[in-house]
């Protein structure tokens, strides 16, 4: 016996994901050296325009992906989380760079290390930093996250869990 | 126009102008590396700037120093001067104890000093009298600690991947 | 009647001026503000009072990381200072531990590294110009320029294995020779790059709108300029000619000749024009290098820092000791204080390093100019507009590695 979703809801799953995936707003959340490998990503040679993330949004109520790409200090984690709160369902996040994923080279007392202990993150991408082929390959990792995700993952026990272990309403 | 001016000189004028206030005078690595009292400092660095022959008028560097081990005189400033006119560089040193961190203010003679003097106020807790705008400036507003003094750590307590087992500590 | 003292965000103003005034807070995420620094701008109407800036937002504590790693360990964080030009960082701490060990470089290594820096001087003045052109509008010069420097990026990666933070070099000269492909990536680059540096330039810097967006922005005087500490294209461009390359040659730029550019109001448009003309005399130098470049060794004679090569560290006894006595950090370092400057993109990078004998340093402070001609921002914009202050920032290059380090 079938007990899965009906048939048109994950035929409607599958189109809302394809389009969700193939036109991302991203947020560049630049803030040091993994900011320049993203200018070169976003330039002609290795052009990030034909994933379809041509538009960049600098403001969180317009952003789907939330690309934080630098050292966050802990002066700046705060700043972070009203950023990522101030973003609307659904909304993904990747971590660019060793510094944003676990603090880098820089274990000191005003480095955070890592973002995961503000906000979740769904994928990172290694590096120092990381050459723009790594960036793009983790904006594809995050098309394939999308492209699966369906429509009930946002209204679920689990996610709603993760996010208040962030303290994030 | 510019004289030619050597080492010599500017220790002897200096000598002469400042008898008392000048503590040591060492040359190291072409550089003169003057140590004066601290209740002078001010009015050397207004001589240096004024003065028709010197000419000291750029200050290119400032920052603090700690030495734990000599008692009394465990903070130090340190001022790099640069005369255009005749590309002279001198260093001058103040040694002052960690009980009584006060220094006069150089904000008066070169603009440029109010933040290098928030940074060493940042850094090592040293306080200079007649500042404007004395607060932190890199770091966090309300640390509590200075970290550059030497008997704080540099890392951060919270990172969970460098396991002391693993690296034999 | 009362006055009251209030404090809004570090400004002190009293009643009245509470209710005249608009606070905008050009916050650390901003498209503009390229790196993160906050601005807390008083406004009244469009025209800016005030401006209380907050940095810090990336402080990475280099210098206390620096009293923890041994001296060709700190390479890595000297990268992340101006990280659009990360050779002449690299280059100049080597320089710095040279002159303490009173190391003697030949030639070959100083031209060598000649043609890095300045391939990284033009690297960094195509970031910044493209920009200020991006932020009057004019986003196809950033297209376009942006190609060229995916080609120093190719040579960097020839050199050193990475494109942006290169860790170039040693202490003591190169790892290696440069190879063939790199000699004939070089001549490429000073070949071709004139025509789109000339195209980027007729786009954009006789162009009515760029000029009247940037002619007269953000003007400083050379006093003034001077008192707060200015160096490089910002100092230029008001009108003095200080250069550490000229003032205090190092690394042989004595046997080069260039020009250095100044401008006349300090403005925008001024520092557009000194960087632009500096990429152009970069050009020449590198030009004059290739052609006077001596035959030589690629690395100084001082085994007690430079890392032997593998070959040598497997196959000799004295490769196996050298490499143990510097990784273990067994070698003798003088004990001393040393302040060293080279002429970074935006100006004198300087390195006051203090030995104490160890294999850390004991007290290592950069000398940023970024974080010091900064201070002087909330002055270059007071009765400008917003859109100014946006383009005087983006002029002035400001890098939020070297601002906080």
């Amino acid at each position: 016996m079938y007990t899965g979703e009906g048939y048109a809801l994950t035929k409607l799953e599958k189109v809302v994901g394809l389009a969700r995936a193939n036109s991302i707003w991203p947020l560049p959340f630049a803030t040091s050296c993994c900011g320049i490998e993203f200018m070169a990503t976003m330039a002609a040679t290795y052009d990030l325009g034909r994933f379809g993330a041509e538009r960049l949004s600098f403001s969180p109520r317009q952003a789907d992906l939330l690309m934080v790409m630098g050292t966050i200090a802990k002066k700046m984690g705060p700043v972070l989380k009203q950023v990522y709160t101030q973003m609307a369902e659904p909304r993904w996040v990747i971590a660019v760079g060793a510094c944003a994923s676990s603090g880098g080279i820089f274990d000191t007392y005003s480095v955070l290390q890592g973002i995961d202990k503000v906000i979740p993150v769904d994928v990172y991408v290694p590096g120092c930093p990381p050459p723009p082929e790594a960036i793009l390959d983790g904006i594809l990792k995050i098309q394939e996250k999308i492209k699966t995700e369906g429509f009930k993952r946002r209204d679920s026990t689990e996610y709603k869990q993760l996010l208040a272990s962030y303290g994030i309403e | 126009m510019e004289q030619q001016i050597n080492n010599h000189l500017i220790e002897s004028l200096l000598r002469e102008q400042f008898a008392d206030a000048v503590i040591q005078v060492e040359e190291s690595y072409g550089m003169l590396d003057i140590t004066v009292q601290r209740d002078k400092i001010i009015e050397i660095l207004q001589w240096l700037r004024d003065h028709s022959v010197l000419q000291f008028n750029f200050l290119t560097s400032m920052n603090g120093m700690h030495f734990p081990e000599v008692k009394n005189k465990e903070l130090s400033m340190v001022y790099h001067l640069h005369s255009f006119f005749t590309n002279a560089r001198i260093r001058l040193h103040v040694f002052f104890p960690i009980s009584d961190p006060h220094v006069p203010t150089a904000t008066g003679l070169w603009n440029t000093a109010n933040w290098m003097e928030r940074e060493a106020f940042d850094f090592f807790g040293i306080r200079f009298t007649g500042h404007p705008d004395l607060r932190r400036i890199l770091n966090v507003e309300d640390m509590l600690y200075h970290p550059l003094l030497k008997q704080y750590p540099l890392e951060d307590g919270t990172r969970t991947d460098k396991e002391d087992k693993y690296f034999g500590r | 009647m009362a006055k009251q003292e209030n404090i809004v965000n570090g400004v002190v103003q009293t009643e009245e001026e509470l209710k005249q005034y608009n606070y905008l807070n050009l916050g650390p995420t901003h498209p503009a503000t390229h790196g993160i620094f906050q601005n807390i701008l008083k406004l009244d109407g469009e025209i800016i009072v005030d401006a209380q800036p907050t940095i810090g937002y990336i402080h990475r504590a280099f210098e206390k990381l620096a009293e923890h790693r041994p001296y060709y360990q700190v390479t890595p964080i000297t990268d992340r200072l101006n990280y659009c030009s990360s050779p002449i960082n690299n280059i100049g701490w080597h320089m710095t531990v040279e002159k303490l060990i009173k190391a003697e470089m030949p030639k070959r290594v100083d031209y060598m590294r000649v043609i890095i820096m300045e391939l990284a001087r033009i690297a960094d003045h195509i970031i910044c110009n493209s920009v200020i052109a991006v932020d009057t509008g004019a986003l196809t010069g950033f297209l376009y320029v942006f190609q060229w420097r995916e080609k120093i990026y190719e040579i960097y990666e020839l050199i050193c294995g990475t494109r942006l933070t290169t860790n170039i070099g040693r202490i003591g000269g190169f790892e290696r020779d440069f190879s063939d492909d790199v000699w004939r990536r070089i001549e490429e680059f000073v070949n071709e790059f004139p025509k789109a540096l000339k195209e980027f330039e007729s786009m954009v810097m006789r162009n009515r709108i760029f000029m009247d967006r940037t002619i007269k922005v953000g003007p400083i005087t050379a006093e003034k300029a001077l008192n707060y500490g200015f160096t490089g294209p910002n100092l230029r461009a008001a009108g003095v000619d200080y250069d550490v390359r000229v003032m205090n040659p190092y690394c042989s730029y004595q046997d080069f000749d260039f020009i250095i550019p100044i401008g006349s109001n300090g403005d925008t448009y001024d520092r557009f024009c000194v960087r632009e003309e500096e990429m152009w005399q970069s050009l020449h130098i590198i030009k004059q290098a290739m052609q006077k470049m001596p035959a030589g060794d690629y690395k100084a004679d001082v085994p007690e820092f430079y890392l032997p090569p593998k070959e040598d560290v497997y196959n000799s006894m004295e490769g196996l000791i050298w490499h143990f006595k510097i990784v273990m950090g067994e070698v003798h370092v003088p004990k001393g204080q040393v302040y060293h400057s080279v002429e970074g993109g935006n100006g004198e990078l300087g390195f006051y390093l203090v030995s104490d004998g160890g294999r850390q340093p004991y007290r290592l402070h950069f000398r940023r100019p970024c974080f010091i001609y900064y201070q002087a921002y909330p002055e270059m914009i007071k009765g400008a507009m917003l859109s100014d202050a946006i383009i005087t920032m983006s002029s002035m290059n400001v890098i939020a590695g070297e601002l906080d380090a």
